[in-house]
């Protein structure tokens, strides 16, 4: 990157996972100058994070060859951080802002992962199912590490299965959903044989340890340097010692960028049509933004989102697939009501501001929450504690607040100066 | 085996291999408490990937910097407990 504080730009997308990285490729295939721009240092996103692209599957290695050939302008460790008008986008790398002005902005900002509360939560060595699992690709070792997997969604089987591969021993792999629906969901892959083959395959991963459906978490604690977790199948209470605990309640599609840069949402979701477009003319969407379907239905998104984005007439199917997906997702792994019990009314909601589910009031909107509180209001910016609290106290996602990353404080006024010097 | 890059966490020095990133090693080095929360509890990295700050520490005298996203680099020095 250039030491520019302006970039201009035909096509800027945002978040180089599977999405992202597709449609910079399929943008600059239509000979759009593009620009991609993710906080990691590597681009491949959270399915496609490496050390080595040698790790990778074949489709993610070949993905990433034809992006470092595309010609496309690749930004690493920088944080998307406001949209302040149309065709501008400002980021920070490193502590310093810069603006990015673009002509279509293609947003593939991926998913985050569902953590909720429950006592013990907060302890360390307590971890996001994909958080192990992006800390285990990061290079860490789990060899001889025991691990209790938990919590819910089609994640837990790959990273158990690779948990094992890496030399960790599984306790036991807890989905909270009830084994009925599971393995209906299971079933209807037979229309989807990739899928099936792989849930097979990662099942086979860690076949020595048992795969437990409507068994939970209900609570972690220190042992000495180990964790005894609480468990149960809503009829019988156990416990089990462990090094390490991973637990996740399934992805939340990151919707941030795109409620910013006004697009319209729905459940959750970012709404596109056939070419990716969201309700904003000049912005697409691709990936888990538009629902939760994974990393083939990222791609073929992005492959659209990026060639429309550049001006080619390019529409698929690959959106309502994957709303269909996602809603399928949804309903076979529900949240069980049993999950709001766990946190009790000293249990940390809010790790950045360290705001217990006592100090929450019943009723309260997720602005009073944030207003009374403060919880959401740190370097995090709610991304954990308001995916719980809707689930906990069934608020409504609240306005986005700016920046959508901390940024430090001198940097948003520094830059609104130049700002105003350049007109 | 490539060989491995020295760094230090609050005064001791430790290994990792080259593009690991600093979380990682931090855990592989047995550190669990990476920054104290407001209300003093030690807390370590939770998701990752950037998103929940809870691996916060300081890097070579700057604070707040995510270990999750950081390659380890020879010859940095980290702080833990901010």
């Amino acid at each position: 990157m250039s030491d520019a504080s302006v970039l201009e730009t035909d096509v800027a997308i945002v978040g180089a996972g599977p999405a992202g990285i597709a449609a910079a490729v399929a943008a600059r295939a239509e000979g759009a100058r593009t620009l991609l721009l993710d906080s990691a240092p590597r681009p491949g996103g959270q399915i496609w994070r490496h050390r080595d692209p040698a790790q990778l599957p074949a489709s993610g290695r070949r993905w990433i060859e034809r992006l470092s050939g595309s010609g496309a302008e690749w930004i690493h460790s920088a944080n998307a951080i406001d949209l302040p008008a149309p065709g501008v986008l400002i980021a920070e790398r490193e502590g310093r802002a810069f603006t990015i002005r673009w002509r279509s902005l293609v947003i593939a900002t991926g998913a985050t992962e569902r953590l909720l509360p429950f006592p013990g939560w907060t302890l360390p060595n307590v971890f996001g199912v994909g958080g192990l699992q992006a800390l285990l690709k990061a290079g860490a070792s789990v060899a001889a590490r025991r691990v209790i997997v938990a919590g819910s969604g089609p994640l837990l089987l790959p990273v158990a299965s690779s948990l094992a591969a890496a030399g960790a021993t599984i306790r036991l792999v807890a989905e909270q959903a009830p084994a009925l629906r599971v393995y209906r969901f299971a079933g209807a892959l037979w229309s989807d044989p990739v899928r099936l083959a792989q849930a097979a395959r990662y099942r086979a991963g860690f076949r020595r340890a048992r795969y437990r459906c409507g068994t939970w978490i209900v609570r972690v604690d220190p042992v000495g340097s180990a964790l005894s977790v609480t468990l149960t199948d809503g009829r019988r209470i156990w416990t089990d010692r462990t090094d390490l605990v991973a637990v996740g309640y399934g992805l939340v599609p990151d919707v941030r960028l795109a409620r910013l840069a006004g697009c319209s949402i729905a459940s959750g979701c970012v709404a596109v049509d056939r070419s990716q477009r969201t309700s904003v003319p000049s912005v697409f969407c691709a990936g888990e933004p538009t629902g939760i379907a994974g990393a083939d239905s990222a791609v073929a998104q992005g492959r659209l989102a990026g060639a429309a984005a550049a001006g080619a007439r390019r529409t698929g199917g690959a959106a309502s697939r994957a709303r269909r997906f996602a809603a399928r997702l949804d309903r076979a792994f529900a949240l069980r009501p049993d999950l709001r019990a766990l946190p009790d009314p000293a249990t940390i909601v809010c790790r950045c501001e360290d705001v217990s589910l006592g100090e929450i009031g019943e009723g309260w909107s997720a602005r009073q929450i944030k207003l009374y509180t403060r919880a959401g209001m740190g370097p995090c910016q709610g991304r954990v504690c308001q995916p719980a609290l809707e689930f906990l106290r069934r608020t409504g996602a609240d306005a986005v607040r700016l920046p959508l990353f901390p940024a430090p404080v001198g940097l948003l006024a520094d830059h609104a100066n130049r700002d105003e010097g350049d007109s | 085996m490539p060989e491995l890059v020295e760094f230090t966490v609050d005064g001791v020095t430790c290994r990792a291999a080259p593009g690991t990133s600093l979380a990682a090693a931090m855990l592989d080095a047995g550190v669990t408490a990476f920054r104290r929360s407001r209300t003093g509890e030690p807390r370590g990295p939770v998701c990752g990937m950037g998103i929940c700050f809870e691996c916060r520490v300081a890097i070579d005298g700057i604070a707040h910097r995510r270990a999750c996203l950081e390659p380890v680099r020879a010859g940095m020095t980290v702080r833990t407990g901010e």
